[in-house]
């Protein structure tokens, strides 16, 4: 608190006014605040007419940091997690030099505010989107750290998710730099803080419940015990299950490899819901048994080759969209 | 670039002390014999008041450390927070006085161009990530803390966890103040791992004075006495850190 109290003190920027680069000599008006946290103040400023969002902090090294982090994202080909860095330099406030680093602006809802605007199936392209960001990211030895939905903005149209806070990001095989408890494996007693892909993939696990439970819940007996539970009582998390699990138990060894079985369930998932809700249109209950089973072999008998081209149609939609969202991601 | 052992004393505490000496003036001494102090004021409900939190600030800055003031249910979060800041600080004091021995003048970090910062940095991360930690952990059991103690617990081993999955080597010790007889009294021992700390917290009994200046005095030997045994044993003369930021 006592930290907090000085950054806000010193970092207290009204807007309009002009923040002047020592080293780079580009000029910054502040237009708002965006949002604060340990590492920071991030203003939303403009740059000759550009909207920018600017970091700033009295700690000069936690932004060196963050742009180290930021740096090594724009050498990783195709990744569009993080924002693109544009500037770095001091702020000569009066006597104090305050460190900022100016970079693109990231605008849209945050992840838990976009699926509830947009609904339920955004889920997993949204998980999806996350998954070969992260393998990217994986590939060039880093681990995101602190992965969280409040980090996650979804831009857009076209709806694309991309990350606002990388002061977690950690050299893999480290020891992960910051982390949000509900997130972190370390505090649900399911495996170590040492960064590897794993790690990150706990977190997207994590990220699913908390869609499912926006308040979050607290550890009462931890381990996989209780995390089973709650995806077990939570509608929207059946159909990930069986990915749930395996993430929360480290069982995936790459993103890759957790986006490929995230995409083969979804698959023979919207088979399953197309043939359900067609099975179901009955609205009366009280059907007897006999009639129910036969019309419930007269769909079969349709059902197979119906099913068939549903597969098929589902399966091109779907191999469709990766498609454009590869070709949209380079 | 090679640094000995960081030693810290992370000072757990819900409120004032009220016997002894100035814990202020026993954290300058720690700081002039290298020594972090950092400092966790754990509220209730209630908010601590003026003069605890005065005190509380107080030790971190003549510390050299770092100051938090949280309610209990953030307790965990906030000991790794503070114990990896502090580090960090402390890390980054002795980098930038290496170099202002190689750029001369009082130059330090800051003065580099922002782009040349970086390369610093990452000396300090990987520094971070490799140099050995002692911790001496000093625990209030004063009758307030009574049923904070559960949750410290759960912080110690969330800390234990933490450093444990860095590189370097980490050693942990734990005290309580105020003692059954003394100002202090040992819990646990130099040791690299905190798990055996929950069969000891569960007999621990509150009560009783906040000596926390005679609490921070008494630790600091502690550290001497290690000191000099490990140098016995091992021969090798360890450069400590002398000061810290």
């Amino acid at each position: 608190m006592m930290m907090n109290h000085s950054l806000k003190s010193l970092c207290k920027v009204s807007p309009g006014t002009p923040i002047n680069g020592k080293w780079h000599g580009n000029q910054y008006k502040i237009i708002k605040e965006l949002g604060y946290g340990a590492n920071g103040i991030v203003y939303l400023t403009s740059h000759n007419g550009v909207q920018v969002a600017l970091k700033m902090s009295d700690n000069g090294m936690s932004i060196t940091s963050e742009v180290n982090v930021l740096k090594s994202f724009a050498k990783v080909q195709g990744s569009t997690l993080g924002p693109v860095l544009l500037d770095v330099d001091d702020w000569m406030s009066g006597s104090d030099r305050i460190s900022f680093y100016v970079m693109e602006y990231i605008k849209g809802p945050d992840l838990l505010t976009f699926i509830h605007q947009r609904g339920e199936s955004w889920i997993s392209v949204i998980v999806l989107q996350l998954l070969s960001d992260l393998q990217k990211m994986h590939e060039n030895g880093w681990v995101f750290g602190d992965l969280k939905p409040e980090n996650l903005i979804i831009m857009g149209p076209p709806p694309r998710i991309r990350c606002i806070d990388v002061g977690g990001t950690t050299i893999n095989g480290r020891a992960i730099k910051e982390f949000t408890e509900f997130f972190d494996r370390g505090y649900w007693g399911l495996g170590s803080r040492k960064a590897d892909p794993s790690y990150d993939l706990f977190a997207v696990g994590m990220i699913m419940l908390n869609i499912a439970y926006p308040k979050r819940f607290t550890k009462t007996t931890g381990g996989m015990d209780q995390l089973k539970l709650m995806i077990e009582k939570s509608r929207e998390l059946s159909m990930y299950k069986g990915i749930l699990y395996k993430a929360l138990n480290g069982q995936f060894s790459s993103a890759v490899q957790m986006r490929g079985e995230l995409l083969q369930s979804l698959q023979t998932q919207q088979t399953r819901t197309t043939t359900k809700t067609k099975t179901k249109p009955s609205p009366q209950r009280q059907h007897n048994v006999s009639q129910k089973t036969v019309t419930r072999q007269a769909y079969r008998k349709k059902s197979n080759k119906g099913g068939i081209i549903e597969t098929l149609i589902v399966l091109s939609v779907i191999s469709m969209l990766y498609f454009l969202y590869i070709w949209l991601s380079f | 670039m090679k640094t000995g052992a960081l030693r810290q004393i992370l000072l757990i505490t819900d409120g004032c002390s009220n016997t002894g000496e100035d814990p202020i003036a026993m954290a300058a001494l720690a700081k002039e014999q290298g020594i972090t102090i950092n400092v966790i004021g754990v509220m209730e409900k209630d908010i601590i008041d003026e003069q605890g939190l005065t005190e509380i600030e107080g030790i971190a800055l003549s510390g050299g450390g770092v100051s938090q003031v949280v309610y209990s249910q953030q307790l965990s979060q906030t000991v790794q927070m503070v114990t990896r800041k502090a580090m960090t600080q402390t890390l980054q004091g002795v980098v930038n006085r290496e170099l202002q021995q190689i750029l001369g003048g009082g130059n330090t970090v800051e003065d580099l161009p922002p782009d040349k910062r970086g390369e610093v940095m990452e000396v300090v991360d990987e520094l971070g990530e490799t140099v050995e930690l002692n911790v001496l952990i000093l625990v209030d059991t004063s009758a307030s803390m009574k049923h904070k103690l559960p949750t410290v617990k759960e912080a110690l081993l969330d800390l234990s966890l933490s450093l444990n999955a860095r590189a370097g080597e980490n050693r942990f010790s734990v005290f309580v103040f105020p003692g059954k007889r003394n100002d202090v009294e040992k819990l646990l021992d130099w040791t690299p791992k905190l798990e055996s700390l929950t069969s000891i917290f569960a007999k621990l009994t509150t009560g009783g004075m906040t000596p926390t200046g005679p609490a921070l005095r008494e630790a600091l030997t502690y550290f001497k006495k290690k000191r000099s045994l490990r140098s016995l044993l091992s021969g090798d003369d360890e450069s400590f850190i002398e000061e810290s930021v």
